[in-house]
This record gives structure tokens, C-alpha cells and sequence, in this order.
């Protein structure tokens, strides 16, 4: 009705003064970018991917929580932005006792929370103990089993005291850790966010101890003791976090701020970045790949990353209870094929279940490509069995473009080279992992990313009975092997044990390794001191932005 | 008047019991829970969380607990974001996709209206031909073919427009215009029958033969008939305007209530699934309601009827 009304009384003075407002909001909207004005402001503004579900270190589970809490706290070491390896941080010394056994970090004095409380040593023992309160619940409390009877108080059998769990503040700045046996990459391990401190008078104005959900976490609420502390929290649209002053060494802290934004389309992401909202993505869409390259040569980056795309065999139903399927399907893949003519995003495939290089070990390769032996072995099965043929197998994977290109192409692998007829069925993730742990599937989809740089991290999950295997297999020797890789002290020996447990995943085939996962990112060239690791970690005090140099 | 609401007011009650009870036994029998994760959580973690969020009791308890907690206005906390609860939430979400509802509709009014009226007034000329053909190409278009395209068009390459966030006015240019010409060329289209329904009735070709104005026919005679499709068609596409579009809201990063109601249904979040279907499902029994009072106004029969 009004607009009709606008059209009766039309007027050439309505029309000027209407374009007008247009030109004047259309000149108020065009500003420059977040990247523009970032050199001045020096914010960094980086695509998260995900919303983290928690902000609580002790209860965090995603890397997009890592990404935060490596911004807000700081544990006993830091890492170098370079090789992940362990820098004094809040311990500015520390000494390595009984081989390995025991450690004495020392504090720092001018370590301070950001309401300006000393970070003490009992602040780590609340937190270590906090994290192993069996009430909690915390998802990632055995990445503290290390600790000399941590698993006792964790699974409620003894009270902490009881158990005498190895955490000790000797005095205010030096905090004595006893472990179960030696461990060569203890000290990696701290930089994991379950090992960080929290606040203790915080956790206990919002009795938070062992109560999940409440909201110290908060901006207003959250103290942190790390080069930054927490601004803003939208929840699926940003979360900012300014620097901490009273950090100690916030002379070295060269950003005021970031802002990290849960984008979890990855087209929208790059739109984003395209745009110069983003400095850098989490990931490029591999469909984008060859356009990027061509578009954005220098800013598309192709980092390792310390994951293994594998397939789980179900030991448990036939045909896969027979050594020599599972064997011939694995010698039917051509893994150089997959990453070359299907992923081309610069993964590498994987002969060996640890990718190569993890921590100093090199496994020696095992997975190869034998289309011929493949054929001889399942036609072995088959006589055997007295069939002409495999029946269908199902193939099941959880929802996702990239997923379904790599079961359809080993799907032509396997169909070229043993005749094998596979049903592809996809589902939602839920579902997906709902049927798996249940052992419903006969060949599923699996990744694994390491959550330190030791081959550890890979290996453990083949363990007999480990909640991760889902395959069915045990072997005995494995687990010893693994065992002795654990708590060797000697290194020779650790990659020795390690290379047995390859071994014998290459002889048995419970699972079939596909590729290595590389972490593909845009980013921006004014963003510095940034270093592809590993771990995909990268300590925010040493990045800076600068601006380009004129070609 | 006033038993009509009172009585469709006491509908509703059933109604959302209905919708709340279905939801809630669905969710739960659906496979995979909200604690499944790749990373497999040990069994006494799984039964600390289970507790915590009360999991562990009898299925029917929980339901009753569930209803006792609602009749409170209690919709619980998330299970994928404990530290937030449902409400708080759905109210940090619901303004953002009221804005956005409310600018898309506007514009959605605004360009659809008066292009159905100019169709159906020049009815077979190319007045009509050329709205008609650029309301099908509006409607065949998806939002997440447009929204790209105005992002390239006036962000990548002019510069005039923010490509995505929610953070100030100029942010809620292209999402409102995706989404609202969308919805404008539904508009037109209704209008355009609308009217050409209400033109060749009786009483406004006496109008006419009364000597009234052509505009005078249009605004006065023919437009409050010609509007009533459109006015249906209002209510629950309103409801779904202001109650998120998960498509608009992932290619704008728009933090609105589409995103929560979608992820949370994969994600087995109960609560918020819960929380969200009876908020959708209020708000549709609450534009319904006004739908019909605007179609009271509009039309005298209808009136009559109710």
C-alpha cells in the first residue's frame, strides 16, 4: 500500500534526495578491509573453521580450541615457532632427574595471571589435579597419565592424596613432576592445552572445580596467563582476544590483537579471504585448488601436517578375517595414483602408518603397489573357499565430497585389479560413528592426527583393546613392542620397537594407510614469522604484520 | 474478536505439547548421541557426561523433566556448548535473523508488490512479460548461486560492501538483498494473480464505471483483494524468514538462529533441537495468528467466518 502511495506522489525531489542517502550509505559502507587497516591496528584476523565447544583448557577437544587457549594461557614450556621444540614459559629453567623420571621446572616470579596474581606452581597442581577429577569428566584427562598415579585418582580408585599423584609444588616457583616411566617427549607434550594452568580463585567463584559449563570462560571472567586475554565472544561469529600486558614477555609481543572467526564453509572462507577480511584460511577447498594456484601462487600454502588418511578393516566379518584379503586389497591400491591424479593437493602417500619423519623416526616402507600378487592372493582366498568370486563389499565412509572422490577411485582400484565389486554408503557423521564403534561396517574410513610430534601418537591405537582400534585385531607382540617403545630412554631402541609395531601392521593389515594429510592454507604476505610445523602450531608472540615490499 | 485469539491462543498449548513430544522421542531414537566422537571416549568419561546432562535417567523421566523445566522456561543447557544456555542462545541468534527477516521481507515487499501490480494492470504487454520473466529467473536462481555473485559483483571487485560478517549496517546489505529478492519474485508473482482476480470483479468495475481514477481503482477497489495471496503467503514465509536461513547465514557468516537449527540436529544437541523447533513452531502458530487477523481486516467474509 505505501509503496504505491510513494509512486502516486512521485517527485523529482524525492528522487535526488533518495539517491542522495544511497550515495551517501553507499560511500559510508565501501572502508577499506580488516587487511587494510590490520598494518595499523596490527590485529591479525584469522579464519577459524570451527566454533570451539569449550574455552576450558581441561574440557577443550578441537584444534579450533587449541588455536584460542594457545593465545590465552601458557604452560611450563613454550615452543619454538619454527620446530614446535620446548622454550622456557611460564618455567624458566628446568632439570631432568632420575633419567628422565623426574622433572624440577623453576618458575618465573614475574610470571603473572592477567589480574596481575603470580602464576604459582599450586596453580599447576589444581589445574593438573582438576583435569584428572574423575567428576570433571575432561575427554582428554589421559594425556596427564604420564603422571606417576594420575590413572589411580583419574579413575577414582584413590583420592589424590591417596595416590600420591606426581605433582608437587615444592614452594611457590618450583614444582616437582614424577612420571610413571621416563618419557623421551615429555616435555612436547605440555604444550598440549590439557596440561595449561587455570585461575584457581576464578574456577572457584563459579565452582567450576569439577563442573563443566559454567561460565568462567566468558570474556569479563576468563583469566588468562598468555600473551593475549579474551576480549569478545560471539558465539559463531568472532572471538577477540587484545594483548596482556602484564604478561612477561609481552615486550615481545609484537600484535595488539586477533580475531578469530568460526567460518565453517570453506568457500565462504576463501571468499573472505579474497576479499581481505581474512589474512589467513583454515583450509582451501581441494576443488579450488588448481584456480588458487593460479590466482594466488605466493599465498597458497601447502604445509605438512601430522595426520594418516587410513581405512579400518573389520577383522571380526568375512571376507576381511582372511589375512590374504586384506592383504590383496591393500596391494591393489596404487596410493601414488590417488594423491597425483584424485587429492593433487599435495598430499604424499602412505607407506607406512606413521608418516615419515615424526619425531626423528623413519619407518621403513611397507604398503607398496602390487596389482599381480594382490590378484594371486584373493584368487588364493577364493579356490580356497570355494567361490568364483568376492560377494559386494561395503565401503562406508561419512559424508563428504572429498571422501566419496577417494572411495570411488580405490573403488576403481580394487575393481581393476581384483574384480571386486564395492558399495559405497555414505552417512551422516553421527551415524557414522555410531555404526563404527559398533563394529557394523566392513571396510569404513578413518583419520588420525597426532596430537604430538612422537610416532607414539600414531602407534598407540592399534594397541589390544585401545578404545581407537575398532578393528578387532590384537597381537600381542605389538603390544609389547609398543610398550618397550614407550619407556625407553634410548632412542636407537624407541625407533627399534617402533619399526616392530610398523611391522607387524604391514604383516597383519588391520587397517590400510592411504595418504598423509598436508594443511592447505591462503595467507596473506604482510602476515610474518609464521612457520609451517607440524603440528600446525604457531606461537602468536613471534608473528607480526608487515607490509609488502614493492616488487 | 477477542474468543477468536483467546481460543486459537488455547490451540496452540496442544499443539506445541504435540510438536515438543514428537521432537523430543525423535531426537533421542535417532542413531549416534551428542557424546560420539572420532576420538573414542572412554566409557566412565561417557557416563560423567551422560550424568551431567541427565542422560542417565529412564528415557520417559528425562521427558518429563523436559516438559516440567519447559513449562519454567527453562530449555536447558546446550550439549554442544555447555557453557551456553538454549535461551540465551536462541536470544543472542534471534535478533540477528529478525534484522535480516525484516530487511528481506521489506525489500522483498517492496520490489514484489508494486512489480505484481504493474504485470497485472498491463496484463500481455511487456510491463508484464519482462517482471513475470525476471520473478521466474528469481525464483529458479538459489540463494547460494545470487549470494555469491552479489559478493563478487559488489564486494570483490567494487569494494562497496562488506563479503560477509554481521557487524554493522553495511554488513546487512547483500544478505537482505539475496535472501529478499528471493522472495520478491513469489511476491510479484501472487500479486500479479491477486489482482488480476480482484480487477474483474463486479465492484471495482463499478468503480471504474463511477468514473474513479485508475490509481484510485488500484489503491482504493482492487488492492486490498489483490494483496490476500500475498498476505497468506506472508505468514510462514515470515516465520521462516526471521527464524534463519542456514544457506544465507553459511555463505554471509551471519551468526543467526539457522545455523543453531540445522548443526544442532547433527550434532545430536537435544536441547537445542528442542529449543528451537518449539521456537519455530510458536513463532509459525504467532504468524498464523496475525495472518488470519490481517485477512479479517482485508476481506469482510473472511471476517464473517471467523
Amino acid at each position: 500500500m505505501c509503496t504505491v502511495l510513494i509512486f502516486h506522489k512521485f517527485h523529482p525531489l524525492i528522487a535526488l534526495v533518495g539517491c542522495l542517502c544511497v550515495a551517501w550509505f553507499v560511500q559510508g559502507c565501501s572502508k577499506p578491509s580488516n587487511v587494510e587497516t590490520a598494518l595499523n591496528e596490527n590485529i591479525l584476523h584469522f579464519g577459524l573453521g570451527a566454533e570451539p565447544q569449550h574455552l576450558d583448557p581441561h574440557l577443550a577437544t578441537s584444534v579450533a580450541a587449541h588455536n584460542i587457549l594457545s593465545a590465552l594461557l601458557e604452560g611450563l614450556v613454550s615452543e619454538h615457532p619454527e620446530t614446535l621444540k620446548p622454550v622456557p614459559g611460564v618455567a624458566q629453567r628446568w632439570e631432568k632427574l632420575e633419567e628422565g623420571k623426574t622433572y624440577l621446572f623453576h618458575l618465573r616470579e614475574n610470571a603473572l595471571w592477567s589480574n596481575g596474581d603470580p602464576v604459582t606452581a599450586h596453580d599447576f597442581v589444581y589445574s593438573f589435579r582438576r583435569i584428572l577429577n574423575p567428576n570433571l569428566g575432561a575427554q582428554y584427562a589421559s594425556m596427564l597419565h604420564p603422571l606417576k598415579n594420575a590413572k589411580l585418582y583419574h579413575e577414582g580408585k584413590k583420592s589424590w592424596e591417596e595416590a600420591n599423584v606426581g605433582a608437587e609444588a615444592i614452594d611457590n616457583y618450583t614444582l616437582k613432576i614424577t612420571l610413571e616411566h621416563p618419557i623421551p617427549y615429555f616435555l612436547e607434550l605440555l604444550n598440549h592445552y590439557s596440561w595449561f594452568p587455570v585461575h584457581r580463585p576464578t574456577l572457584e567463584k563459579f565452582d567450576a572445580f569439577e563442573k563443566m559449563g559454567t561460565p568462567w570462560t566468558k570474556p569479563g571472567n576468563f583469566v588468562s596467563n598468555g600473551p593475549f586475554q579474551l576480549i569478545e565472544h560471539q558465539i559463531n561469529s568472532v572471538i577477540a582476544v587484545g594483548k596482556n600486558e602484564g604478561y612477561w614477555d609481552a615486550s615481545s609481543v609484537r600484535l595488539e590483537g586477533i580475531r578469530f572467526y568460526p567460518i565453517e564453509s570453506v568457500d565462504t572462507e576463501e571468499r573472505a579471504y579474497r576479499a581481505g577480511f581474512l589474512h589467513l584460511t583454515q583450509s582451501v577447498s581441494a576443488d579450488r585448488i588448481d584456480y588458487l594456484k593460479e590466482k594466488y601462487p605466493d599465498e597458497l600454502h601447502f604445509e605438512p601436517y601430522l595426520g594418516t588418511y587410513f581405512y579400518r578393516f573389520n577383522l571380526k566379518s568375512p571376507p576381511f578375517d582372511d589375512l590374504r584379503v586384506r592383504q590383496a586389497f591393500s596391494l591393489a591400491i596404487d596410493r601414488q595414483r590417488l594423491v597425483d591424479k584424485v587429492l593433487k593437493g599435495g598430499q604424499t602417500p602412505a607407506n607406512t602408518f606413521t608418516p615419515p619423519g615424526t619425531g626423528g623416526f623413519y619407518p621403513q616402507p611397507q604398503f607398496i603397489h602390487d596389482p599381480k600378487k594382490a590378484r594371486r592372493l584373493l584368487d588364493s582366498y577364493l579356490s580356497e573357499k570355494g567361490l568364483e568370486r568376492l560377494p559386494p563389499i561395503e565401503l562406508t565412509y561419512n559424508t563428504s565430497e572429498g571422501h566419496k572422490k577417494v572411495a570411488e577411485a580405490l573403488h576403481g582400484m580394487w575393481n581393476e585389479a581384483l574384480g571386486v565389486e564395492i558399495r559405497l554408503f555414505n552417512m551422516e557423521w553421527k551415524v557414522f560413528l555410531s555404526t563404527i564403534s559398533k563394529g557394523e561396517f566392513s571396510l569404513a574410513r578413518a583419520g588420525w592426527i597426532g596430537d604430538y610430534v612422537d610416532p607414539h601418537t600414531f602407534l598407540h591405537m592399534w594397541r589390544s583393546g585401545e578404545g581407537l582400534n575398532m578393528t578387532g585385531w590384537t597381537n600381542a607382540s605389538y603390544d609389547k613392542a609398543l610398550k618397550l617403545g614407550e619407556t625407553s630412554n634410548s632412542e636407537k631402541e624407541r625407533w627399534e620397537n617402533f619399526q616392530i609395531c610398523e611391522d607387524l601392521l604391514a604383516n597383519d593389515f588391520p587397517v590400510l594407510p592411504l595418504y598423509f594429510y598436508v594443511h592447505l592454507t591462503l595467507r596473506h604476505p604482510t602476515v610474518r614469522g609464521w612457520y609451517p610445523t607440524l603440528l600446525d602450531h604457531h606461537p602468536y608472540k613471534y608473528i607480526y604484520l608487515q607490509k609488502e615490499e614493492a616488487p | 474478536m477477542k474468543k477468536f485469539v483467546f481460543s486459537r491462543v488455547l490451540q496452540a498449548v496442544p499443539t506445541l505439547w504435540v510438536i515438543a513430544t514428537l521432537t523430543f522421542f525423535m531426537t533421542r531414537y535417532a542413531p549416534g548421541g551428542p557424546f560420539d566422537t572420532e576420538k573414542a571416549i572412554p566409557q566412565e568419561i561417557k557416563v560423567k557426561l551422560e550424568s551431567h546432562f541427565g542422560l542417565d535417567r529412564p528415557l520417559f523421566d528425562q521427558y518429563l523433566l523436559y516438559l516440567k523445566n519447559l513449562l519454567r522456561g527453562d530449555l536447558g543447557p546446550s550439549f554442544k556448548y555447555p557453557g551456553w544456555e538454549v535461551s540465551e542462545l536462541i536470544a543472542t541468534a534471534f535478533p540477528v535473523s529478525l534484522t535480516l527477516g525484516v530487511l528481506s521481507l521489506s525489500i522483498a515487499l517492496l520490489i514484489g508488490i508494486p512489480a505484481g501490480i504493474i504485470a497485472a494492470l498491463r496484463k500481455n504487454t511487456w510491463l508484464d512479460y519482462l517482471p513475470m520473466s525476471l520473478s521466474m529467473a528469481g525464483i529458479c536462481l538459489p540463494t547460494f548461486v545470487l549470494g555469491p555473485l552479489l559478493i563478487y559483483i559488489f564486494s570483490t571487485q567494487l569494494g562497496l560492501f562488506p563479503p560477509l560478517g554481521w557487524y554493522g549496517p553495511a554488513d546487512w546489505v547483500l544478505p537482505s538483498f539475496t535472501l529478499g529478492l528471493f522472495y520478491a519474485a513469489y511476491v510479484a508473482r501472487l500479486t500479479r494473480a491477486g489482482m488480476l482476480e480482484t480487477l474483474q470483479q463486479d465492484y471495482v468495475r463499478t468503480a471504474r464505471a463511477k468514473g474513479a481514477n485508475p490509481w484510485q481503482v488500484v489503491t482504493r477497489h482492487a488492492l486490498r483483494g489483490g494483496l490476500l495471496p500475498v498476505v497468506t503467503y506472508l505468514g510462514p514465509a515470515f516465520a521462516g524468514l526471521i527464524s534463519g536461513s542456514f544457506i544465507i547465514e553459511s555463505i554471509f557468516f551471519i551468526p543467526g538462529l539457522g545455523k543453531f537449527f540445522v548443526t544442532a540436529a547433527f550434532n545430536r544437541d537435544y536441547t537445542m533441537v528442542l529449543g528451537t523447533v518449539l521456537f519455530y513452531a510458536a513463532l509459525i502458530i504467532l504468524l498464523n495468528l496475525l495472518v488470519d487477523l490481517l485477512q479479517a481486516w482485508l476481506d469482510p467474509k473472511a471476517r464473517q467466518a471467523q
